[in-house]
């Protein structure tokens, strides 16, 4: 039994047989060989060099035959590498001096030049690229060291490790056989995080390597909700952990039957509980709970799981679907917040030294205004659905919302004058995200019809700490006194001046916290849809009054360790159930 | 006694650059001598005889490239090779 900490950043467990990926998602064995089979070892990869390169004119000649030969060529690129004498040579002194297995030497030394090539920042080299790792993959099936690709023919439960995963190779893994995942590096507010949350897939990031000590198909269990990762674990362990799936569960069927009841605290203050999702499928689930609205439909996921730019109707097609699912309820569209480590399949940004600090979500739509006006065209439209509200995210200077805005209304006088059936009178609301914003809030106010406070950003900005290292883990912490004080000068200015304020970020589904957030004076959250029935019953356990002792008490604290270590104290004071054994 | 060694500087003239078809041109060429002839971008070289390798200058038209070479038939392969650059690697008249 290996027993394994990280950082849990979707809650829940999971036990399964572990399928390993390496970084391109093929099972890569990393051995060596002894020296006596060397030569039968490069027989072997010879071998295969040969029958990919028959599968490859078979490819171009049947392709040419149906398409003619310009569609045949497609396959002499992959061709021509594949005869490259200077490969071959390389490939057999990593395998008869180095000793290294064919299917690790093709691997590493195909990757390396795909690496290369994609770096090239040329379109037509980039292709090559593919091709490169096309013609790994090929060669690897050939040699039997890879099964096609795994994630794509699943037929079992499995826990997925690796080395890291993207947002959108997350959003796209196969809920029905991956139970959860663990991966060597990613941090605490990580996109892939927030996907994992969507997707109800216990997950434990940030691990450190562990991927050449564990193998294919060893019993792993994901414990989502205190960071660890247990490779074949002892009956008793296993024992432990059934119990305590019991014991969820039965928490979880008692959740379950505050559905219907309002978010409403003891002493009859109502509380707007709302749900973030990604996916428009998503809407069901937060009804199942009885979320009251969508408080944060995060729109960049469009992009992150198709190969395509989405048109205007993808968008208003997938707005629709959740304006329409909602029967009425409210939804809060974001526009799109790509840049940083949420990426389309085609860049949008030069390679940057500090992507956070970057051309990233509102300046990044701000510089592509095809794509964004797009977007808001497309809200627009759909907003004669239902009630949609939109919102701009990472805003950190007037100027830009009001150019946000003034897009906004250009776009309107375009669908005015096309005749097209939109709404011109939706309510614009902006994240609060970045330190600036607070600093200057009482202005914007009087330019937005609704706040919205995003934690995860937040955050990082105020604490100069990157959300997605593993490294800085530690100080990423939402319930640092200095974030907490921004977040109270946030609420404090909102209901001066009557402006809406929630609360969408990460920190809103923590119940301890949630505590506090009620007591500063927030009275509406947007949660991922797995956390409404703890939220709610936090919300329906207290009275307003004990929550604002606790944000008395916890706004003279001094460090995030004693505000958590406080409000997990009054949390079991207040709500016992919700604090996990 | 050393192997001879030379170099000399060549231009990529053709317009697409040096994509995938000069880059096996050059290193089928260079494969027919015995000497190592090594072409350079900035600090980066890449081994003729490797075409992935060479492939990986990303070497665009106009770009200036050293090329040297080392062996018993130095001086030979590497006129052969800078008169591939030279020529466009043969795709200048179709442009």
């Amino acid at each position: 039994m290996l027993e394994l900490q990280g950082i849990p950043v979707s809650p829940g467990v999971a036990i399964g047989p572990a399928l390993v990926l390496d970084d391109e998602g093929y099972r890569i064995p990393r051995c060596l060989i002894p020296a006596a089979d060397t030569t039968a070892e490069w027989g072997r990869l010879l071998s295969a060099f040969g029958k990919v390169a028959k599968q490859l004119e078979v490819n171009r000649k049947q392709t040419a035959e149906r398409l003619g030969e310009e569609a045949g060529r497609i396959f002499s690129a992959q061709q021509q590498m594949l005869s490259d004498p200077g490969l071959l040579a390389e490939l057999e002194g990593r395998v008869r001096q180095q000793q290294q297995s064919a299917a690790y030497a093709v691997s590493r030394v195909l990757h390396r030049y795909a690496e290369a090539l994609g770096k090239l920042n040329s379109p037509f080299l980039a292709e090559r690229a593919e091709d490169v790792l096309d013609i790994e993959k090929q060669l690897l099936h050939r040699m039997g060291a890879v099964t096609s690709d795994p994630l794509s023919n699943l037929d079992e439960p499995v826990i997925l490790l690796a080395r890291n995963l993207t947002p959108s190779e997350t959003a796209n893994l196969d809920r029905q056989y991956v139970r959860g995942f663990c991966t060597e590096i990613g941090g605490p507010g990580g996109h892939t995080a927030i996907v994992a949350k969507g997707l109800e897939l216990p997950a434990v990031v940030g691990i450190g390597q562990f991927l050449d000590r564990i193998g294919q198909g060893s019993q792993v269990i994901v414990d989502g909700d205190r960071g660890c990762m247990i490779v074949d674990p002892d009956q008793a362990t296993i024992d432990r952990y059934e119990e305590r799936a019991q014991i969820r569960q039965k928490l979880t069927l008692r959740l379950a039957e505050l559905r219907d009841l309002p978010a409403e605290t003891v002493d009859g203050q109502r509380v707007t509980l709302s749900a973030n999702i990604e996916f428009p499928h998503e809407v069901d689930a937060c009804l199942q709970r009885g979320a009251d609205g969508i408080g944060l439909y995060r729109t960049e996921f469009l992009y992150l799981s198709s190969n395509e730019e989405p048109s205007e109707e993808d968008h208003y097609e997938a707005y629709t679907e959740v304006i329409g699912a909602l029967q009425g309820r409210p939804v809060v569209i974001r526009t799109l917040d790509l840049g940083a480590d949420k990426m389309g399949h085609t860049s949008l940004t030069e390679p940057e030294n500090n992507p956070f600090l970057g051309l990233r979500s509102i300046r990044l739509s701000l510089k592509n205004q095809d794509l964004f006006r797009t977007q808001i065209r497309a809200v627009l439209r759909a907003a004669v659905h239902g009630d949609v509200r939109m919102m701009f995210p990472l805003i950190s200077t007037l100027q830009e919302l009001r150019t946000a805005r003034m897009l906004v209304n250009i776009v309107i006088d375009d669908l005015r004058e096309e005749g097209a059936e939109f709404r011109s009178d939706i309510p614009i609301g902006m994240m609060v995200e970045v330190p600036a914003a607070v600093i200057m809030i009482d202005r914007f106010a009087e330019e937005v019809d609704f706040f919205s406070i995003g934690t995860n950003d937040l955050v990082q900005y105020t604490l100069a700490v990157d959300r997605s290292n593993e490294s800085v883990a530690e100080l990423y912490q939402s319930s640092d006194p200095a974030v907490l004080r921004l977040i109270q000068q946030t609420v404090d200015v909102s209901n001066k001046t009557n402006t809406p304020v929630g609360i969408c970020g990460e920190m809103s589904s923590n119940p301890a916290r949630v505590l506090l957030l009620l007591g500063l004076g927030v009275r509406s959250f947007s949660v991922p849809p797995l956390a409404i029935p703890r939220i709610k019953k936090v919300i329906r356990s207290v009275t307003i009054a004990d929550c604002e002792e606790i944000a008395d008490r916890v706004m003279q604290l001094e460090s995030a360790r004693e505000v958590d270590l406080y409000l997990l104290d009054r949390l079991g004071d207040l709500v016992p159930e919700l604090v996990v054994q | 006694m050393s192997n001879p060694s030379c170099q000399q500087t060549v231009v990529v003239k053709n317009e697409k650059g040096l994509h995938l078809r000069p880059a096996e041109l050059v290193a089928r060429l260079a494969m027919q001598f015995d000497s190592t002839v090594m072409v350079t971008k900035d600090d980066q070289s890449a081994d003729c005889k490797n075409m992935l390798s060479v492939l990986t200058l990303g070497a665009v038209q106009g770009t200036q490239l050293g090329l040297s070479a080392e062996g018993s038939d130095a001086a030979e392969a590497l006129s052969a090779v800078a008169e591939l650059f030279d020529q466009g690697f043969h795709e200048l008249d179709s442009e």
